[in-house]
């Protein structure tokens, strides 16, 4: 097996989703290698969300999803964290439950203990979840990815809805998930954001992804006239 | 008004000496709708569930067949059960016509739609948003869908007390299965209906009374869990 094909992570040749009548992604082709730091950039509704669901494998394609061999561990933190009606010690517990087969039994508490330690969390064990702040939820739902020791770990923007401080926490937490090698596929809307952490970025436009290069390259000289504008802030409705 | 009051005065009395035949009645209806309530929620929550997450053809009928149930009349429940229970009917050999037993079976049958089509309900509004994240987690649908109802649990003790209210107010399906034998089957529905015909107003009173009381700490209960989820969330909020 080739040095590449051993770090391929994931791959979509010609996926297309459809969602009800709409075509949210088509013909994607799109790989994730082990180590990467993605982001995923684009306008609303462009399709960015389907394509992290597509590559969690939430949403089924037409063309073909393949994951590489062994099969990565795979965690996804969403744009709204959803959090049981029960304490953040006990949502941790059940996702550590829940993540059985990769997680020995006796492993966990030491596992979830561990996580709350690592996002500040730990004070806030007995909690409900539920009535954390927004940046505290943000920063369970990244505990409670990292607890299962994701090889890949999807990012629906996850800092879309936080204050500057909690925004920067929560980056320095992707940066330190980063460091220790996990690959990272993030969506967001915050180009500075993505400019900071990804070592590659993937523009989504209506469903297609129109730039798929390096960070540097792509901020640097961008050749798709759509790509630019939306740099520029200026993709307005008018040009859909 | 002098019968009226007379008769609430006598029915008060009963209540106040925790009068045999009132206590009885009473005990015997509790047992029965709160037995039936037990066996409806076994099966309707787990059903309700299962139907949030199911995909298969003619869904779409079973759903519709489910709401349409929710306002299945409780004689026509009682007949149901009382043909299938009957000497001549298929069940007839277990002999449990006219016991609290066949009362438990058409209460059962009479609040389990409630249960599920409810429970269905308030699991796919919350599969809305939380069926992605519990699958990304690793549960499957049915998973997902049983987890649900344990993050919607005072919606589901809601639902809960709403059938046993449904279930303890039905007088048609114990009177038609039960036979409404003194000391056996006669539940406060089914005795109220009788003590009026023969005239015996105070107990017919006494008995309408405990029904409105229990009916009344039903709504106060669902009243309570919904204030006390309310206030935790608030404390917790500030």
């Amino acid at each position: 097996m080739s040095e590449a094909a051993l770090s391929m992570l994931l791959r979509l040749s010609n996926a297309s989703v459809r969602l009800g009548t709409v075509t949210a992604l088509r013909r994607v082709s799109f790989s994730v290698r082990r180590g990467e730091f993605v982001a995923v950039i684009g306008a609303n509704g462009s399709g960015k969300t389907t394509l992290l669901r597509l590559l969690h494998g939430l949403v089924d394609c037409t063309g073909s999803r393949r994951v590489g061999e062994p099969a990565p561990v795979q965690a996804m933190v969403f744009q709204r964290p959803f959090m049981l009606n029960l304490t953040v010690w006990n949502n941790l517990r059940l996702a550590l439950w829940l993540a059985r087969s990769r997680v020995p039994r006796a492993e966990a508490p030491a596992r979830a203990l561990e996580a709350l330690k690592r996002v500040g969390l730990v004070e806030s064990r007995d909690r409900p979840a539920r009535v954390l702040s927004g940046g505290e939820q943000q920063r369970f739902a990244l505990a409670r990815a990292w607890a299962v020791r994701p090889d890949l770990l999807l990012l629906d923007e996850p800092t879309a809805n936080l204050d500057p401080s909690a925004k920067k926490e929560v980056e320095t937490l992707l940066q330190g998930f980063a460091a220790e090698g996990m690959t990272l596929v993030m969506s967001t809307h915050n180009l500075g954001q993505a400019k900071r952490l990804a070592t590659r970025v993937v523009y989504v436009d209506r469903g297609e992804v129109r730039l798929d290069l390096p960070t540097a390259q792509f901020f640097g000289k961008s050749a798709d006239e759509r790509a630019r504008l939306f740099l520029k802030g200026e993709l307005s409705w008018d040009l859909e | 008004m002098n019968e009226f009051a007379q008769s609430a005065r006598s029915a008060l009395d009963l209540i106040v000496h925790a009068d045999g035949v009132l206590v009885r009645t009473v005990s015997l209806s509790l047992a029965v709708s709160g037995t039936a309530c037990l066996f409806a929620a076994g099966l309707g929550l787990f059903g309700g569930a299962w139907l949030a997450v199911a995909r298969f053809p003619g869904l779409r009928a079973v759903l519709l067949l489910l709401n349409t149930l929710l306002a299945l009349p409780s004689v026509v429940v009682g007949l149901a059960v009382y043909l299938l229970l009957s000497r001549s009917g298929p069940l007839g050999s277990w002999g449990i016509l006219f016991t609290p037993t066949a009362m438990v079976i058409a209460q059962t049958i009479l609040v389990l739609p409630v249960v599920a089509a409810l429970a269905r309900q308030v699991v796919a509004d919350g599969l809305r948003d939380g069926g992605d994240p519990l699958q990304s987690l690793g549960a499957g649908p049915l998973l997902a869908a049983l987890l649900m109802l344990l993050h919607e649990r005072w919606a589901v003790v809601t639902i809960l007390l709403t059938a046993f209210g449904r279930a303890i107010a039905e007088v048609g399906a114990v009177m038609i299965v039960g036979g409404n034998i003194e000391g056996v089957t006669r539940v406060m529905t089914t005795a109220i209906a009788l003590e009026t015909s023969k005239g015996d107003l105070p107990l017919a009173l006494a008995l309408g009374l405990v029904l409105l009381a229990v009916v009344a700490l039903l709504n106060v209960a669902i009243f309570a869990v919904q204030r006390s989820r309310f206030a935790s969330v608030l404390v917790e909020a500030r």
